[in-house]
């Protein structure tokens, strides 16, 4: 009979598959749930990452690893790679597109920087999976009117904000960080910026906030992160008379060499620069010397010892489990793990728009960083920032700014 | 300390022609090792950058991070010697191992190779920043760009502080670069070897009959671009305090520039190629803005390819038949 023979070979086939397992493992993904993160582990902003992991990890841990019911996986991936030593948009690519296609992961943690954000934002969107960022900070990410014409709907493909963040934006940053400057005597900056979304965009607010409040812009240029050294620019700032230079960028687009220039180049202005250069690894590419009593950097935060309440005992939980005292952003990835967990808790599914609905509708959240809500565009009403300044080669805090 | 337009104009200057001299440094083995076997060494840069962990690596095994007047002076002599003699061993065990089998394969293989070596030296520069010792901060993140000890201060040598400066480091530049350049034109235009060397550049066939151990020349030479490479790499992170496992790429794309822009082979046009893109760098980073600068530097690279196809100082090629 010609029925037989492929009802034989099934038969065949299903002695082959170890049939048990499958089911075994298919009841077994029922109850779990995979929360992922996307950070650069590779290069200079792994110290920060590392933290802000470990934050992650113990937001997980404090519940105990399960939650509703379903046992949480966690992933931490990497969108840097060794030949950047920095973030790869080529990278968070693959990371986004492997989480949306992966019915397991009901929630995104990330991006670092806010230029890796907008590959992954319309990817995630798509796929209706909740982003959570603990760090981005460039405002046309959520903000319309701050960024291009097309931002932030151009990251919203199905029209819904599944983008949220925990951390107050660069235009608030920015102002705040010229505001202060006049504080400490600028009369005339040098504004600089790396070309990137991030420094560029905080080095715009600057200029326009500097100007309003009656300082002289000197310049704004955008340098060459790659960039041997920066004499040649430092030769021009010092003919134009600045007495104040601002650097919008990162640690890794060589914020520390531009210090070093400044000061064997003979420029003694003030430095200040935005929190993409908060880290232990700005001291160092810069040294110390180079520093001490005339660097500033604002934070769209409080520093770990600053925080309260909640925070406080974030810090030494932190130190007790890890041995270290926290970067600035660990308890940022703490929070944003802390949110989508409460969101997937109250949600009771681990279905991605009922989760995603849950993190939009939180309202009054008592964390780490305060009591705060995300608003309609996913922003953290949250809008404490510090300033510090390095003294002996270590940033000490100076003061709360825009409150 | 307001800067006279002519005061500034003189600080572009020796901030150019310091930082061409550099470039020129690195640019002279590029157009060396091409010159003898026509092989554009994509790894060149990358020899550089590792003379440089090599110079921060004894620098913190001998302890002399913090060594200043005639100590510092001596530790100078010292990393320059080692690092020269690394490389240039270095670069002719890369040759011994990945090119001279490819001797007689089509050049193409030759260039694939370099870019593949390329890729290994970048991944051990990696590695090595990962090792646990206080210069390279315990080694928790390799790839992390280095400080490096500012043995030679930047004091200024000339007027007063709010003049121009002409700092020590600006003479360390000087005072390495030019007796290199110097002995090195000695070398190959007054010597024996020097001698061989041409003979295999123009004719490795011609030159073997003539009696010329022409792999024992293309070793040395492959020494010698090496360890102009290893000079460069102490007197680079001397002068700019920093140094990274991908700064190899940069340095190499400056370098292949200047020697082309002189014309590659040209050992006068490397030189020349190299203070060219300098003095642009600087001119164009004060009279028209820094984000311009890479594009006017290569604006200016075709603009003279196009009307001399070898570059400045290069010869017209011999069509071999």
């Amino acid at each position: 009979m010609p029925f037989t023979r492929p009802a034989t070979l099934a038969a065949r086939l299903s002695r082959l598959i170890p049939v048990a397992l499958l089911a075994a493992s298919a009841a077994h993904a029922a109850d779990q749930i995979k929360i992922v993160s996307s950070l650069p582990r590779t290069g200079s902003s792994n110290a920060q990452t590392t933290t802000m992991v470990n934050g992650i990890r113990m937001a997980i841990d404090e519940v105990g690893g399960k939650i509703d019911g379903f046992e949480i996986l966690y992933e931490d991936m990497d969108d840097a790679s060794p030949q950047r030593g920095n973030w790869d948009p080529a990278v968070e690519g693959q990371n986004a597109n492997k989480a949306a296609k992966d019915p397991l992961v009901v929630g995104y943690i990330g991006t670092f920087n806010s230029g890796a954000a907008k590959i992954a934002m319309p990817i995630l969107n798509r796929a209706g999976c909740v982003m959570v960022s603990p760090a981005n900070t460039y405002p046309g990410l959520t903000k319309p009117g701050f960024g291009e014409k097309n931002e932030p709907k151009v990251y919203r493909p199905s029209g819904k904000v599944s983008y949220f963040r925990v951390v107050p934006t660069d235009d608030l940053q920015g102002s705040v960080a010229a505001e202060w400057a006049k504080e400490l005597g600028a009369t005339k900056v040098f504004v600089l910026h790396d070309r990137e979304l991030y420094g560029k965009g905080i080095a715009d607010v600057f200029e326009k906030r500097a100007k309003e409040i009656g300082m002289q812009v000197a310049a704004v240029e955008g340098i060459d992160p790659k960039a041997a050294n920066y004499r040649s620019l430092v030769t021009k700032i010092k003919a134009s008379g600045a007495n104040f230079v601002y650097f919008g960028g990162t640690t890794q687009n060589n914020a520390g060499q531009i210090a070093k220039d400044l000061r064997s180049g003979g420029v003694d202005a003030p430095f200040m620069v935005p929190d993409g250069c908060f880290e232990e690894a700005f001291i160092e590419a810069a040294g110390a010397a180079n520093l001490n009593g005339k660097t500033y950097v604002t934070f769209g935060g409080l520093p770990a010892d600053q925080l309260t309440g909640k925070g406080a005992e974030f810090r030494e939980r932190y130190k007790a489990k890890y041995g270290t005292e926290p970067e600035a952003y660990a308890v940022y990835g703490y929070e944003a793990a802390r949110v989508l967990l409460d969101a997937i808790d109250r949600a009771e599914t681990k279905d991605r728009a009922a989760i995603l609905a849950a993190v939009a509708a939180t309202r009054d959240f008592s964390g780490a960083l305060g009591t705060w809500s995300f608003d309609d565009n996913g922003d953290t009403t949250n809008r404490v920032m510090s300033g510090q300044a390095v003294i002996d080669g270590k940033f000490t805090f100076q003061k709360v700014l825009g409150r | 300390m307001e800067f006279t337009p002519a005061e500034v104009f003189a600080q572009q200057v020796v901030n150019g022609l310091s930082n061409g001299m550099i470039i020129a440094l690195i640019a002279l083995g590029y157009t060396m090792v091409y010159g003898i076997i026509e092989l554009i060494n994509w790894a060149h840069g990358d020899l550089f950058m590792l003379g440089a962990f090599l110079a921060l690596t004894i620098l913190g095994a001998l302890g002399l991070q913090e060594a200043s007047g005639p100590m510092a002076a001596v530790a100078v002599v010292l990393l320059l010697v080692t690092s020269a003699v690394f490389c240039g061993s270095f670069n002719v065990l890369a040759d011994r191992i990945a090119y001279r089998p490819l001797r007689n394969a089509p050049k193409v293989s030759l260039l694939v190779t370099a870019i593949g070596v390329s890729f290994i030296f970048v991944n051990l520069g990696l590695f090595w920043g990962g090792v646990p010792m206080e210069v390279f901060s315990g080694g928790i993140a390799a790839a992390a760009p280095k400080d490096f000890p500012a043995l030679v201060p930047s004091r200024n040598l000339v007027g007063t502080d709010d003049g121009v400066h002409f700092t020590l480091r600006d003479l360390l530049v000087v005072a390495v670069t030019i007796p290199l350049m110097v002995s090195l034109w000695w070398l190959v235009t007054r010597t024996r070897l020097g001698k061989a060397m041409r003979a295999t550049a123009q004719n490795p066939t011609a030159a073997r009959l003539m009696g010329i151990d022409t792999d024992r020349v293309i070793a040395s030479t492959f020494f010698l671009g090496g360890s102009l490479a290893g000079f460069a790499s102490v007197v680079y992170a001397l002068y700019n305090n920093t140094i990274s496992f991908q700064m190899g790429y940069r340095a190499g794309m400056d370098a292949f520039t200047a020697a082309v822009l002189g014309g590659i082979g040209s050992l006068p046009g490397a030189v020349l190629g190299g203070l060219l893109i300098g003095l642009t760098r600087s001119m164009s980073d004060q009279y028209i803005e820094t984000r311009w600068t890479n594009a006017l530097v290569f604006a200016i690279l075709i603009i003279i390819l196009v009307f001399r196809p070898s570059g400045l100082l290069g010869m017209k090629q011999r069509e071999k038949v």
